[in-house]
């Protein structure tokens, strides 16, 4: 029996409608086998475009629906809803996508006219043969992994945790905190970024639903939404975390105290081979750096090794060895944050050449109380106070050659630096910026530009040409494009403030994770509007500035969005997942296993016959629905479903042939 | 007298619905505009195209057929785009013994950030094809 197909055509309000004449459209899919009905409408994804599809299908009795509208990747899943609510099966549903691969690139109206009336054809060919389907129910694991301890991964993890779900908060450093940890006060408000992150670093710590792993990383992830198993490689500290009180003995003992460059104080400070990241650091436990130590390097320490002597709780243990855990999770939020470009490359602006070019967030532990010069402003050269300093804004950012995008922090955290220069070095310090423009977009902000503005600043609107090195001083070269006037500044200590890319690992890390990276190296989220939080695989999350560069409130905000997200997930005992599934026909099939080959996730097993034949069977679980199976098949037992080889090979056919 | 119509190849597309469906779904978000001369088919994975579809599109009246997939390492199935990417090679040795020309099948990584990508290769393979003229494949199996 012939199938009932309605056809809706979404006129996108003007989207779809300027360049297709969606009459003429309309007219054309009566035309085409199987279609009993076709209807425009301005929305058909609306309230009222939905009642209209409905009221069509009770009207028509119809089998299946096709929309010619925006793409599936958009609104399949309104789509499906809406049919189902209608009375059919939701995968008796078929998109002709004319918004994204025609209207949207055509400017000629008869070329897009044309073009949609194909891709609508090969949409109904598929939905001639489309079939009801049930998607297969996973059980969720109640528990979530967060992947990254910034202020981003905290966020997630304490909502998560008050949400009752369990939570493993997995960090590669010693101690959480991240950037913001580092940071000395916060725009516009001024807040202690310390006094504000540490309670939440200590709420981590304690939380019931929380388990913390630091200096962990994450090393594969296999299964999918509801059953993640996530390997994670925890490194060795050399020092029995649970013994160790954090007394801090062992690092004064070490006897490369003061002489290893601290990671955390961005090269200005020292630490010793055996350390803290930072004295509130969460956990607060000592770890041995194996790429210092001599121990660990060269298999002796003098006499014997000090901290040894010197640890009190004698939890030093140079044989521990890295441990492989898997852990299964129902949800993975990945809040890995962002690297800060190293402006190195940028040879105009004497990074490399001159110790009085500094970045902004050198700068950062300069003026921290709790930093390597216990708060003071020093040049690096010879730790005197600079009598000028000059700031230098998009470094690398908005910049073709390098990062094209803005970095959204730093004109609001230059500004806030040149405020606190203002405050711990007087009014006689001179103090510059160079800038593109300020972008002060945020809560607030504004004011706090102006406040600068009323301040005895002096600001150049334009890019040094060069920063270079002379006996007076540092000179930076800048057009100022408000004057129209070459200046040049002599200035004790130059502060760039550079770009924020993406972390280093980051495409490493999306393979294992299978989540893809935007044109800029982010993570990529499902929709830069409506889902801002989602990646593409089902189950896995993106919090913070690993999607790209936020500011601390941003960050926050973004994380709490991720883990309402994955809480959706989490409240859910059973998850309906994709039925795209590969099913064999047991008539067909000859046993020969060469499915079982290829299959990627170990899907497929033999299974014996009553009659001592054995055949392929498929497990609903493990396959994911590539289809590679199918193509593999030497006899065409092996199918998947809502891709089957005579729904392809109708829209082919449909593709392929010569105008009506 | 009326000028005479240039020759439009028809080519199907096979779109890997994580990665290349998405690259030629930004293609249209960022307006980008390339000739009209594709249809594409979303699958879940590259994996999925079977070779017998390439010559079924060939043989139906298709003048060329365009598989897309992720690139190395960024596969939603970890593997599936290796499978075709080695199949479609191998399909384009056997294609000159059947007379077809081999550049009538393209394979190509693109990503879901890779709007402009999707644009460049259509846009290529339409003028490559109009060099080739129409596939005649269809006319020979009649």
């Amino acid at each position: 029996m012939n199938k009932k197909i309605g056809v809706f055509i979404c006129h996108c309000g003007e989207n779809i409608a300027s360049k297709v004449d969606v009459k003429k459209l309309s007219e054309y899919a009566e035309t085409l086998d199987d279609v009993v009905v076709s209807k425009t409408y301005k929305y058909i994804c609306s309230e009222a475009g939905a009642t209209l599809i409905k009221d069509t299908i009770k009207k028509y009795k119809l089998d299946a629906v096709v929309t010619a509208s925006c793409s599936p990747r958009m609104h399949e899943t309104t789509f499906r809803g809406i049919i189902k609510d209608g009375g059919l099966n939701p995968f008796n549903l078929e998109i002709a996508n004319i918004r994204e691969q025609c209207s949207w690139i055509h400017d000629d109206p008869k070329i897009a006219t044309e073009k949609a009336k194909k891709i609508l054809k090969g949409a109904v060919a598929k939905a001639r043969l489309l079939e009801s389907l049930e998607p297969p129910k996973v059980k969720v694991i109640p528990k979530a992994m967060v992947i990254g301890g910034g202020i981003a991964g905290i966020q997630s993890a304490l909502d998560l945790a008050e949400d009752g779900h369990q939570v493993y908060l997995v960090e590669k450093t010693p101690s959480i905190g991240g950037r913001m940890a580092q940071l000395d006060k916060t725009f516009p408000t001024l807040d202690c970024s310390g006094c504000i992150l540490t309670p939440k670093m200590k709420e981590v710590f304690s939380h019931p639903n929380i388990e913390l792993i630091t200096y962990a990383e994450v090393s594969n992830v296999d299964g999918t939404i509801g059953n993640y198993k996530v390997t994670v490689n925890k490194k060795a500290r050399y020092v029995q975390l649970d013994k160790c009180k954090g007394c801090g003995d062992c690092a004064e003992a070490c006897r490369l105290h003061d002489r290893i460059i601290s990671e955390f104080d961005m090269g200005m400070g020292k630490r010793s081979a055996i350390y803290i990241p930072y004295a509130q650091a969460v956990p607060p436990k000592y770890t041995i750096d194996k790429d210092t130590c001599l121990m660990l390097t060269k298999g002796k320490c003098g006499s014997g090794p000090l901290c040894v002597e010197a640890c009190p709780e004698k939890c030093i243990d140079f044989n521990q060895q890295d441990t492989i855990v898997d852990i299964n999770v129902g949800v993975i939020v990945v809040a890995t944050g962002y690297d800060v470009l190293d402006p190195s490359a940028l040879h105009e602006y004497s990074y490399r050449t001159s110790e009085d070019v500094i970045t902004s967030m050198e700068m950062e532990r300069l003026i921290n109380s709790a930093g390597p010069t216990d708060g003071k402003i020093v040049c690096p050269s010879n730790a005197e106070k600079p009598k000028s300093v000059t700031y230098v804004l998009c470094v690398g950012s908005r910049d073709e050659t390098a990062c094209s995008w803005c970095c959204r922090i730093g004109c609001m955290s230059a500004l806030k630096q040149i405020y606190l220069l203002n405050e711990k070095l007087g009014d006689d310090v001179e103090l510059n910026i160079c800038y593109t423009d300020i972008r002060s977009f945020g809560k607030g902000y504004e004011e706090f530009y102006r406040k600068i503005r009323g301040m005895n600043v002096n600001l150049f609107r334009g890019r040094p040409s060069e920063v270079r090195n002379s006996e007076k001083g540092l000179i930076i070269d800048i057009f100022d494009t408000i004057t129209n006037k070459l200046f040049e500044i002599t200035s004790d200590l130059v502060v760039l403030v550079p770009a924020l890319v993406p972390r280093e690992d980051t495409e490493t890390f999306s393979r294992i994770l299978r989540i893809s990276q935007s044109a800029d190296g982010f993570l990529l989220e499902a929709h830069p509007k409506l889902r801002p939080m989602d990646t593409f695989t089902s189950g896995i999350f993106i919090a913070g500035s690993c999607q790209g560069p936020k500011d601390i409130q941003d960050s926050v905000a973004h994380a709490s969005g991720a883990a309402s997200r994955a809480a959706n997930i989490l409240s859910k005992k059973e998850y309906e997942t994709e039925p795209y599934i590969s099913v064999v026909d047991e008539d067909l099939c000859s046993g020969c296993a060469t499915c079982i080959s290829i299959c990627p996730y170990d899907a497929i097993e033999l299974e014996k016959q009553k009659d001592d034949t054995t055949i392929a069977k498929v497990n609903e679980t493990l396959c994911m629905g590539c289809g590679a199976c199918v193509v593999a098949c030497p006899s065409g037992a092996m199918q998947q479903r809502g891709f089957n080889d005579k729904q392809l090979l109708a829209m082919i056919h449909a593709y392929a042939k010569e105008e009506d | 007298m009326a000028k005479e119509k240039e020759f439009e190849p028809n080519i199907i597309a096979f779109l890997c619905n994580w990665c290349s469906y998405a690259g030629s779904d930004l293609a249209g978000t960022s307006r980008i505009k390339y000739p009209p001369n594709v249809r594409s088919i979303r699958v879940m994975c590259s994996g999925r195209v079977d070779t017998s579809f390439i010559l079924s599109a060939l043989k139906e009246g298709a003048d060329g057929v365009l598989i897309a997939g992720c690139h190395p390492g960024d596969c939603h199935y970890q593997t599936g785009n290796y499978k075709t990417k080695r199949r479609t090679l191998l399909l384009k040795k056997l294609m000159d013994q059947l007379g077809i020309d081999e550049k009538r099948v393209r394979f190509e990584y693109v990503s879901a950030s890779e709007g402009q990508k999707f644009a460049d290769v259509v846009t290529e393979f339409v003028d490559e094809l109009k060099k080739l003229g129409p596939c005649t494949l269809k006319k020979e199996v009649k």
